[in-house]
């Protein structure tokens, strides 16, 4: 007799028949346990949430008014025949993975995680199961991330450095996350720090749920710019190269992403400097992080995909590909409004954030809804 | 290497010109004499010869890394530059050196003769004590390829700020034939004398296009025109005996042109002369076609040189009796250019490219329409005052090409590009229809903007029929206006024809597929431009 697997994947999302719920579905469903606040893993028009305490804030800030109960890491949760409970995924303030058991069985969704602490995220924290869903974005060995103290040197060096030369830095960032990511890392002492709406809106949430972050700037529309010359400005990366970030004149533009890893998106995007820092695992990290889950069975369900799981099945798993509608770590809000199908190319993948729309326009006139299928062949490419 | 490393980051870290030549000049100013003279070298073409296949390079990097080889070549297009590939992929050094670019360069030199063993050993070795940047510079000079975002307009710039020698001087330093084993920093830049290399030319002078017609420039009066000849840019030198003929990317063509050695009979030492080559029948140019033949061909089969013989068609004079005339004005360079060739006879394989005659600009006009017809592509204006400068200026010299032909066409095939468009669809087949059938007839690369290229990738993600590789059957469905300056037959094409320098004028979202041109419609291209 075989028994139902505890999670299976369906047009609607990653679903569990024992507890009838789903893990960040993508089509509206009555009940939904959410893993982070950004927008492929959370969505609107669900019946119920369930999240972590510390990503309730975003999410209510993201989706108004919905019906969300928060639990506290580690804390068991019963739900029909399952039993589960969210642990530390290590990808932005709140995010989780989450470890669901029937049966005696355990599988993990881990939606988006890296296992390098950064410092504001709750630390990444290995959970052993039988299956393991894990992401691909950077699922290629050219991905390996440096220290990050390094990284943050050279931000603070470029800042100086552009300060001295009255220069105003510009750091894209995405605006959950990387944005307070870079603003936690960056040396106050060098100037004063402006934000972009988008961004301060999101800080103003962390703040207020108690997450500590240097003083900052609100950009507004009568905000003198002259007067902040050699400042550091975080700004969704949309926002930069526009009439928005014209008036500051003088400026030196960086962006702040795991794709900055490759010299041909960094040139393609044009701007001085890029500065690899990811909240997505690397290479290294992906493979141990595995490893560590003891898992037999692996789902890969979105980055790298095809080429992921074909390394994961030469190693001795039993890895296969899903289609999922996550997006990875997204770099170009112009693609925002263009559905396109993969995460494959990386830097054209955007996250629809209703915050980030504001300060752009969309490239192309088309506004269908996203349809995103992770398509597993692409990935190769 | 760090230093050169260094110095590559710093141009790879900013866009801005300024910020690429203070990186440039401050390198030249402290940097070994032997890393400047290799890195002048480097940025102007001059590259040491490839000693190791990139397929060796591919296996012994994912050995080293412990991964399959298939993980690799998975990785590689992604990344879209295999030497950053290969420097990403392989574990840190294990130890550090600091040694010169001189050094590295000598290390790769000397890979050449190596059985592969040794060679691989070598290349490990060297790749343990290298960290990322200079890995990766270290694997371009083993490819060869070596790009750095600077031109060597830019080069030379920084440094003539680093030496404080004249800018237009040092380029012409800079040309010829020579290489870091042949010279040094101090001949070839500091004490520089002319006569050490007969076969130096002089830097080109470059037009730019005339965008807008001519109305705007000063007095007809003050121009001549000609027609702009479409073959390969010349400068033939006749000094102490010999000739040499240098293309316009520095690259001594001598050999392949061996009727210009003719000239030297009938021309006297101490002549250069600006012109075109161009195959030559019955007193007019040969097609573009006819010429191509030839390049690329060291040696010239006897049967070649009589169904494509080439003369120069010349239209400058830089040097003569053995003087740089440059800053003559081009009156008085052309007026002694007329003078030596119309003493020459057909045999000397010269030709003198004949002055338009205008009043007005409508004149020029019309006679422009004329250049397709007599095998030009439009026609040049040179100001009558104007010295020979060197490199692309503005304002003395122009180009004003006749418009290019156009045809509507399908998409059908895709494939990514690579390095900067790498993960972008850029490079595309497109078809006209035959009867029911679309028939692929050119290739484009350009034209579009970075925000069609990424349209027209996701599209192309959603729309693939079929795979052949990198390449992808799409569906047909979209039409672009093809650009190009000429059509020529190619029995070595389905289509039988073949465009020059195609490249997508418009993306025709206005256009229904059935309305996109017919073969028959190129053909009346060929018959009437062919």
């Amino acid at each position: 007799m075989t028994r139902e697997p505890v999670l299976t994947f369906t047009e609607r999302g990653i679903y569990c028949p024992a507890g009838d719920f789903y893990i960040d579905p993508w089509r509206p469903v009555d009940r939904a346990l959410i893993t982070h606040g950004h927008a492929d893993h959370a969505r609107d028009g669900m019946g119920r949430y369930l999240a972590t305490h510390a990503a309730g804030p975003v999410m209510r800030h993201r989706l108004g008014d919905i019906a969300l109960e928060t639990v506290a890491y580690g804390e068991v949760r019963r739900i029909g025949d399952a039993s589960v409970s969210f642990h530390p995924a290590g990808h932005v303030p709140g995010s989780a993975q989450i470890r669901v058991e029937v049966g005696g069985e355990v599988w993990v969704a881990s939606g988006d995680y890296k296992t390098t602490p950064d410092g504001l995220s709750e630390a990444f924290e290995p959970v052993r199961c039988h299956a393991f869903i894990t992401e691909s974005t950077f699922g290629l060995p050219v991905f390996k991330w440096k220290p990050q103290d390094e990284v943050v040197a050279e931000i603070n060096e470029w800042w100086r450095t552009n300060r001295e030369a009255g220069r105003t830095s510009f750091i894209g960032a995405y605006s959950l996350g990387k944005a307070q990511r870079v603003l936690a890392s960056l040396d106050a002492s060098i100037g004063p720090i402006l934000t972009h709406g988008a961004v301060e809106n999101t800080n103003a949430v962390m703040r207020a749920q108690g997450i500590t972050l240097p003083d900052t700037v609100r950009v507004t529309p009568d905000l003198d710019a002259k007067a902040h010359a050699g400042a550091m400005v975080i700004a969704p990366p949309s926002a930069l190269g526009s009439n928005w970030s014209r008036r500051f004149g003088a400026a030196s533009t960086g962006f702040a992403s795991g794709w900055m890893a490759l010299r041909g998106i960094r040139r393609r995007r044009s701007g001085d400097r890029g500065f690899v820092m990811s909240d997505h695992a690397d290479w290294d990290e992906l493979n141990r992080a595995i490893a560590e889950t003891g898992a037999e069975r692996i789902f890969v369900t979105h980055g790298y995909t095809a080429i992921f799981a074909r390394w994961l099945n030469e190693q001795g798993y039993d890895a296969a590909v899903v289609e999922t509608e996550y997006e990875g770590e997204s770099l170009d809000a112009e693609a925002e409004a263009e559905p396109s199908e993969a995460n494959v190319s990386a830097e054209d993948e955007g996250k629809v954030d209703p915050n980030e729309a504001v300060a752009t326009k969309p490239a192309s006139k088309s506004k269908s809804p996203k349809k995103n299928k992770n398509t597993s062949g692409d990935a190769g490419e | 290497m760090k230093r050169f490393a260094r110095l590559f980051t710093r141009l790879d870290q900013t866009t801005k010109t300024t910020a690429k030549v203070d990186a440039l000049a401050d390198y030249f100013g402290a940097a070994p004499e032997a890393d400047r003279l290799w890195t002048i070298a480097l940025l102007s073409g001059r590259r040491p010869r490839r000693g190791v296949t990139t397929t060796l390079l591919r296996r012994w990097a994912a050995e080293r890394a412990g991964l399959p080889l298939w993980l690799f070549e998975e990785s590689y297009p992604i990344v879209g530059d295999l030497a950053e590939t290969i420097a990403l992929i392989l574990p840190d050094a294990q130890s550090e050196s600091d040694e010169s670019l001189a050094y590295w360069i000598g290390y790769t030199k000397e890979l050449g003769p190596l059985p592969e063993e040794e060679k691989r050993v070598r290349v490990l070795a060297a790749w343990d004590r290298l960290g990322t940047t200079e890995r990766f510079v270290f694997n371009k000079l083993i490819t060869g390829g070596f790009r750095m975002g600077v031109s060597q307009k830019l080069m030379t710039r920084a440094l003539a700020r680093a030496t404080g020698i004249d800018e237009a001087e040092l380029s012409h330093r800079l040309m010829g034939d020579w290489s870091p084993d042949s010279t040094s920093f101090e001949a070839l830049i500091l004490t520089h004398d002319p006569s050490a290399d007969l076969s130096k030319p002089y830097p080109f002078y470059l037009a730019y296009q005339l965008d807008d017609g001519p109305e705007g420039l000063s007095d007809p009066a003050d121009w001549s025109a000609e027609h702009k000849w479409d073959g390969i840019r010349g400068q033939l030198i006749l000094r102490g005996g010999r000739h040499f003929l240098w293309s316009r990317g520095e690259e001594l063509m001598t050999d392949r042109f061996p009727e210009l050695a003719a000239a030297g009979d009938f021309v006297p030492d101490g002549t250069v002369l600006d012109g075109e080559v161009l195959a030559w029948a019955d007193e007019a140019p040969m097609s573009f076609n006819a010429l191509q033949k030839r390049i690329g061909r060291k040696t010239v089969p006897k049967k070649l040189l009589t169904e494509a013989p080439v003369v120069l068609r010349a239209y400058d004079l830089l040097e003569h009796e053995g003087r740089d005339i440059r800053d003559r004005p081009f009156a008085e360079r052309r007026a002694l250019l007329q003078g030596m060739l119309s003493a020459c006879p057909p045999e000397a394989n010269l030709r003198l490219s004949p002055l338009l005659e205008f009043d007005d600009w409508d004149r020029l006009a019309a006679l422009r329409e004329t250049s397709r017809q007599l095998g030009a592509e439009g026609v040049m204006l040179k100001r009558l005052d104007s010295p020979y400068l060197s490199g692309r200026k503005k304002g003395d010299w122009w180009k004003w090409k006749v418009d290019p032909l156009t045809v509507d066409a399908v998409l059908i095939y895709a494939q990514q590009g690579s390095g900067r468009r790498a993960n972008l669809f850029t490079d595309f087949t497109f078809a006209a229809w035959d009867g029911e059938d679309l028939v692929p007839f050119t290739k484009a690369y350009s034209g579009l903007t970075d925000a069609e290229f990424r349209q027209i990738t996701a599209w192309v993600r959603r729309n693939t029929l079929q795979r052949f590789g990198p390449v992808r059957q799409v569906k047909p469905q979209h039409v672009f206006e093809i650009a190009f300056e000429g059509i020529q037959e190619s029995p070595r094409h389905k289509s039988g024809i073949a465009l020059r320098f195609p490249r997508m004028a418009r993306w025709r979202h206005d256009k229904p597929l059935a309305e996109a041109n017919t073969m028959d419609d190129l053909r009346a291209l060929l018959a009437a431009y062919g």
